[in-house]
């Protein structure tokens, strides 16, 4: 995909050369047919071109220049581990995508058929040899969030050798958040054995500084896409999202904050990715992994505008700021188990505030649909799907399950589409 | 003014016409391997001064040709309003998909439900089962229900469904009985997706499977309503398709 060769790289990371050919080539040919072939493209969505075009190449060898430096590298599958405390250890934290369908042949020699797709992936990257990431990493960090993933997590300790659990609780009552700030606690120390570095008071502020930086930028993004004539597509301000779980986070934000200049630019001038008055989709639900643009291709190709995702790759993800008023590091810690503990995803019961932050999201971003994503098989955001639809009234909802193949696209886009012409 | 619609399902291509208002023409073609070619012939003989494609394949005609589209959904909406203006709950059984769609009280879709990637309860899955049980498509669906067995068959998936039935077969069960069963079984599934979607009267069932007289019966005998029929039921989608494409 890119112009230098990192052949040697991705052997001596021991990757599968020959499949790992075939990834980039699907990869850069997907990229081109649903990216570069949108019209009215933001200019600075040039640097996130080409972060994707060197996802597998020059960020993999900044990764490696910082383990060669001393630096730990940690890669996470879950928006509740806190990247703060990698940071602050002076780590590199990776969000580790699944959005692909690879290796599933592979991957059911672990897992039974009705696992999620996103489980069948990370499996099925690591037995191909795909992931230059989970390659490179020192530590993968896992939850105890769904059971797929709790169960899927063991296999993955078994190949990799690599995994450490956190387990986050199920419910958020008094003792919850007790066992939970130990868990952080635990976290903690974890990173400091591995780092050999000491967290200190300045060294967290440091590190929270720059996650909050991230997600203002990610939050002002946000907030642009409220505009009408939408000033960036679905797909593009879903890519940006995407790539913050792995990029450089100082370099990203200010990136994103370059993007945004130019869509305050945008949204005075009245220019807009999509035209005036397109219908606008706010998607909720499970979380879209990179290369997973599926159903915001087929919205976008249907003339509508994806203008939010109620997921963990978007709001979930970067709603609330840690506070940053801490003297000490055990304050720094509860601070942090709270900022954490109020994500609002479906494996927590009760999870009320999600349908509260479905609907005051569809309001702030004037959405006029609401498309409820569930990937297969993945059972709390299946059945919270359905509380979703009878709580939201005065917008159109309408539920999708799907997985990362291709074989319903044609039936999903007749549903969308119709979907649509309701809404026009 | 010729304004043509065309509806490109899985199975077959339709086509109505309509000449300053008037349903002028109607034209069907089994889709094949190569329906885009089916189209332009389609295309070439009616010469219509505008054409809106829908159905399955409609995509087919938007990449190579400039033809505007809507979907399977809308065009049922319209064309079955047409041939029968009180309806509120539409039932298709088409090819590879089946589909409850409700109205409001002036026409326009309030909600739907379709079938998504099986072929469970769906035209497919009449034909196969017609084709494991020795009949002729055409001669499955007037098969009468009076006095047949309760027999039931139980898989929802295809492949499962047909190996239900072969078992059946060998088991000595009556041929009559189990074309009944299979009828029942896309009845209930259709049943159960209407009482999700709507069964607000009046109720009409639209598009190919429409004219199986059967799996009309049963469907009404579950739902305990009555279901109406038009006269070219198969036609719904080409002609809310040419009304659109009428109106420019
Ligand atoms: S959906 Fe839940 S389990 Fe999955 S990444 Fe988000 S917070 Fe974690
Ligand atoms: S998508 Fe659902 S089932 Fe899959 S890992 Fe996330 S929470 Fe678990």
């Amino acid at each position: 995909m890119s112009g230098k060769d990192y052949t040697k790289m991705w052997k001596d990371l021991g990757l599968n050369l020959e499949n790992h050919a075939g990834l980039l080539d699907v990869l850069s040919k997907a990229y081109k047919d649903i990216y570069l072939s949108q019209k009215n493209r933001p200019k600075a969505m040039e640097y996130f071109d080409f972060v994707i075009s060197e996802v597998h190449g020059l960020r993999i060898e900044e990764i490696l220049n910082a383990k060669e430096a001393g630096r730990k590298v940690v890669g996470t599958f879950c928006v509740y581990v806190p990247e703060e405390i990698v940071l602050a250890a002076d780590g590199v934290c990776i969000g580790l995508c699944a959005g692909a369908e690879v290796g599933s042949d592979e991957a059911g020699k672990y897992l039974p058929r009705n696992t999620c797709a996103l489980i069948k992936a990370f499996m099925g990257f690591k037995l191909s040899g795909l992931c230059p990431y989970v390659e490179s990493a020192d530590l993968i960090v896992g939850e105890t969030t769904c059971d797929g993933k709790k169960k899927a997590y063991e296999s993955f300790n078994d190949i990799t050798g690599k995994v450490y659990v956190m387990e986050v609780p199920h419910m958020k009552t008094t003792e919850d958040r007790k066992l939970w700030l130990s868990e952080v606690m635990r976290f903690k120390d974890k990173m400091v054995a591995l780092s050999g570095k000491e967290i200190t008071v300045v060294g967290f502020k440091k590190a929270v500084s720059k996650v909050n930086a991230k997600r203002k930028a990610l939050q002002r993004l946000s907030r642009l896409r409220a505009a009408d004539p939408a000033p960036i597509s679905g797909l593009d301000a879903l890519l940006v999202n995407q790539v913050s779980f792995y990029d450089d986070p100082v370099r990203f934000t200010e990136m994103t904050n370059k993007l945004c200049d130019e869509l305050d630019q945008r949204v005075s001038n009245g220019t807009g990715a999509a035209a005036k008055g397109a219908p606008r989709i706010l998607v909720s639900g499970s979380p879209m992994a990179i290369p997973n643009w599926k159903l915001h291709a087929i919205i976008e190709g249907s003339g509508a505008v994806a203008v939010g995702e109620e997921s963990c790759i978007g709001e979930r993800n970067h709603r609330d700021l840690l506070d940053e008023n801490f003297s000490t590091v055990d304050e720094a810690m509860e601070k942090l188990a709270s900022r954490y503990l109020g994500i609002d995803c479906a494996c927590f019961t009760p999870n009320n505030e999600r349908i509260d932050n479905i609907k005051a999201l569809a309001k702030s971003l004037k959405a006029d649909g609401i498309i409820h994503y569930s990937l297969q098989f993945c059972t709390p955001y299946m059945m919270e799907a359905y509380k979703a639809e009878r709580a939201v009234t005065g917008v159109p909802f309408m539920r999708i399950e799907t997985d990362y193949s291709m074989e319903d696209f044609g039936q999903l886009k007749t549903r969308i589409e119709a979907f649509i012409e309701i809404l026009r | 003014m010729r304004a043509m619609g065309i509806d490109i399902g899985s199975r077959f291509i339709k086509a109505a016409l309509l000449e300053n208002g008037e349903l002028a023409a109607t034209r069907m073609a089994d889709t094949s391997f190569d329906p885009l070619e089916r189209c332009k012939g389609l295309l070439e003989e009616v010469a219509a001064d505008k054409v809106v494609a829908t159905g399955y394949g409609r995509h087919l005609l938007e990449i190579h040709t400039s033809i505007q589209t809507i979907t399977e959904i809308k065009a049922f909406a319209r064309g079955a309003r047409a041939l029968l203006p009180s309806c509120r709950t539409i039932i298709d059984i088409g090819g590879q998909d089946t589909k409850v769609i409700s109205l409001n009280e002036v026409g326009s879709v309030k909600k739907f439900e379709m079938n998504d990637r099986c072929a469970a309860g769906t035209g497919k899955f009449l034909e196969i089962m017609a084709r494991a049980l020795g009949y002729a498509l055409e001669e499955f669906g007037f098969i009468s229900s009076e006095g047949r067995s309760e027999l039931q068959i139980n898989s929802m998936c295809t492949v499962f469904a047909e190996s239900e039935v072969i078992s059946l077969i060998t088991k000595g069960a009556k041929r009559e009985d189990i074309a009944v069963a299979v009828h029942r079984s896309v009845a209930n599934r259709v049943i159960s997706m209407a009482r999700r979607v709507s069964m607000d009267e009046d109720i009409t069932f639209a598009g190919g499977c429409a004219k199986n007289s059967l799996l009309k019966s049963l469907i009404e005998a579950g739902m305990g309503k009555r279901i109406m029929v038009a006269e070219k039921p198969e036609i719904a989608g080409a002609l809310g398709a040419a009304l659109y494409a009428q109106e420019g």
